[in-house]
């Protein structure tokens, strides 16, 4: 065999292979935005890890459940972060015990709707012992109780279209988004107790979602308004979040 | 050992049969008893990655404790809890109590985003060489020891010969001492998997679907502990593989695992 014949043949099978790969990645792009693979971020620097990630945990975990502690794990020390500090229009809330606090429903529902704490408080409550954890490495567990975030998407007839929800809190720098998976998931509350007690403000009080599956910055606190939406290029950067827009990954799962 | 390939157009003296004389044309010949390349492409390609991708997760891992650079056992940790152990370090975080007092900068976003990033290349490489090395007979014939070498004068030997620093023989360029063989084993086969292992028992999302991934190991902050003290024990290994390659002759020792070519029994490439 002449090394003309091998370097014909390595040519020819290199090429092949080139070519397989690019067309299989492309067929798996189309493939993966089909069933929404494909995270908001997944054109920045760090995309494709970031998109592997969550493709690999949605493809895993759509309806696993966080795990569940007993009550005699709940934390005796939890640490409840520190936050920007809070504005006039929070303090004016607060000095009225949140008499006047309501949360707006809008976007892609059949029923936009905007209902008090009372009205919220008074909706189906759902109780979970759950862990948060802080993407800086810390945790505590605590018992979470309130609405399930399904019920009240539900409740404003939310669109077949909708693929992510936006929440925003009192705070005007601290929004995020979730897809639907995580929307609707049975564990994801908007929740007004915690450890058997109403929210202490620091720990997002009075109302602050909880998606437990996913790190603590996703847990955003002092919630006022849910946006639904199928596409989050309107929003900030078009990252889907705050700390997207600010160099973190939208997908928090891990 | 290896296939005994032979260049085609050179003529190969019997070894054995005492023709290595001193007419012999040194100069032409390439021994009958080795392989041609030293280390084969793909564990060449896949060593230079996995270097790439260990360094990126070294750098952003370490950044990362930055941020709370306190370790913990069981399911809970946070800074109203007494750790296990503290590193004394600065904090990137002003709710950490570190006893300094300035606080460094935040640099999770772009860290957290390498670490997994660099994880999923050293994860597929990982794969692709596992995949490798037992079609090609690679961890067979190169990395399992023979049992005769597992006797203990053999492994004390050899253990002797590395704390003095020996420098080894020419026929050690074309394959691995005892010693190497069960260190690259061990971090193959044990620190690699419990280092993905650990990782993925801090994820919330991952431990939704598997549980027992995070219960088995006794909690989230014992994942994370781990996490770091097997970070520190691979360190040590690049440390003792870095000395050991400056020993055995960088030069040499580079060579083979850039271009594959190694200096041969009569001292050729």
């Amino acid at each position: 065999m002449s090394i003309s014949n091998i370097s014909r043949r390595k040519f020819v099978t290199t090429g092949l292979a080139v070519a397989a790969g690019a067309s299989g990645i492309a067929v798996a792009a189309k493939v993966a935005r089909q069933h929404g693979l494909i995270p908001p971020d997944a054109g920045v620097l760090y995309g494709p890890g970031e998109t592997l990630t969550y493709a690999a945990q949605r493809l895993l975990t759509r309806h696993s459940k966080a795990r569940e502690f007993s009550s005699s794990e709940i934390s005796k020390n939890p640490f409840a972060n520190e936050v920007d500090p809070l504005g006039d229009e929070f303090k004016r809330l607060q000095a009225v015990n949140f008499v006047d606090w309501r949360v707006t429903v809008d976007g892609m529902a059949a029923r936009p709707a905007s209902f008090s704490l009372a009205e919220i408080r008074s909706f189906p409550c759902s109780m979970q012992i759950t862990m948060i954890g802080c993407e800086e490495g810390w945790t505590y567990i605590a018992e979470w109780a309130g609405v399930p975030l399904s019920y009240i998407l539900d409740r404003v007839g939310a669109l077949p279209q909708a693929r992510y929800l936006v929440y925003r809190s009192i705070q005007p720098d601290w929004w995020e988004s979730i897809d639907m998976a995580d929307a609707l998931h049975p564990q994801t509350l908007l929740v007004h107790r915690m450890n058997g007690n109403e929210l202490p403000v620091p720990f997002g009080g009075p109302l602050r979602l909880r998606v437990p599956r996913q790190l603590g910055y996703k847990n955003v606190k002092y919630i006022t308004r849910l946006t639904l939406t199928d596409n989050l290029k309107s929003f900030g950067k078009g990252l889907g979040g705050a700390n997207p827009d600010g160099g973190y990954a939208w997908y928090a799962g891990i | 050992m290896g296939p005994h390939v032979m260049s085609a157009s050179l003529p190969i003296p019997d070894r054995g049969a005492g023709q290595l004389t001193s007419s012999t044309k040194l100069g032409s010949v390439v021994p009958a008893a080795t392989p041609r390349k030293r280390h084969s492409a793909l564990v060449r390609v896949t060593h230079w990655i996995t270097t790439v991708a260990f360094f990126a997760l070294l750098v952003s891992g370490g950044e990362i404790v930055l941020s709370h650079p306190r370790f913990y056992w069981g399911e809970t940790g946070n800074v109203n809890m007494r750790p296990w152990l503290n590193l004394h370090l600065p904090s990137s975080r002003d709710t950490v109590p570190t006893g300094y007092g300035y606080v460094l900068p935040d640099q999770n976003g772009w860290s957290r985003y390498l670490h997994f990033q660099a994880a999923w290349l050293a994860v597929g490489t990982g794969l692709l060489y596992g995949l490798f090395g037992v079609i090609t007979g690679h961890f067979r014939r190169n990395l399992f020891p023979a049992a005769s070498e597992l006797s203990s004068k053999e492994l004390g030997g050899s253990l002797v010969r590395h704390l003095r620093f020996e420098r080894p023989g020419r026929e050690e360029a074309w394959s691995y001492n005892v010693l190497q063989r069960l260190t690259y084993l061990l971090v193959v086969f044990v620190l690699f998997p419990l280092m993905i292992w650990t990782g993925l028992a801090m994820s919330m999302g991952f431990t939704s679907a598997f549980p027992l991934t995070v219960q088995l190991l006794g909690g989230q902050q014992t994942a994370r502990t781990l996490h770091f003290l097997m970070t520190i024990a691979l360190v040590l290994f690049l440390l003792v593989h870095l000395v050991m390659v400056f020993v055995a002759g960088f030069r040499d020792r580079m060579r083979a695992m850039i271009t594959g070519r190694a200096l041969t029994d009569r001292g050729k490439l």
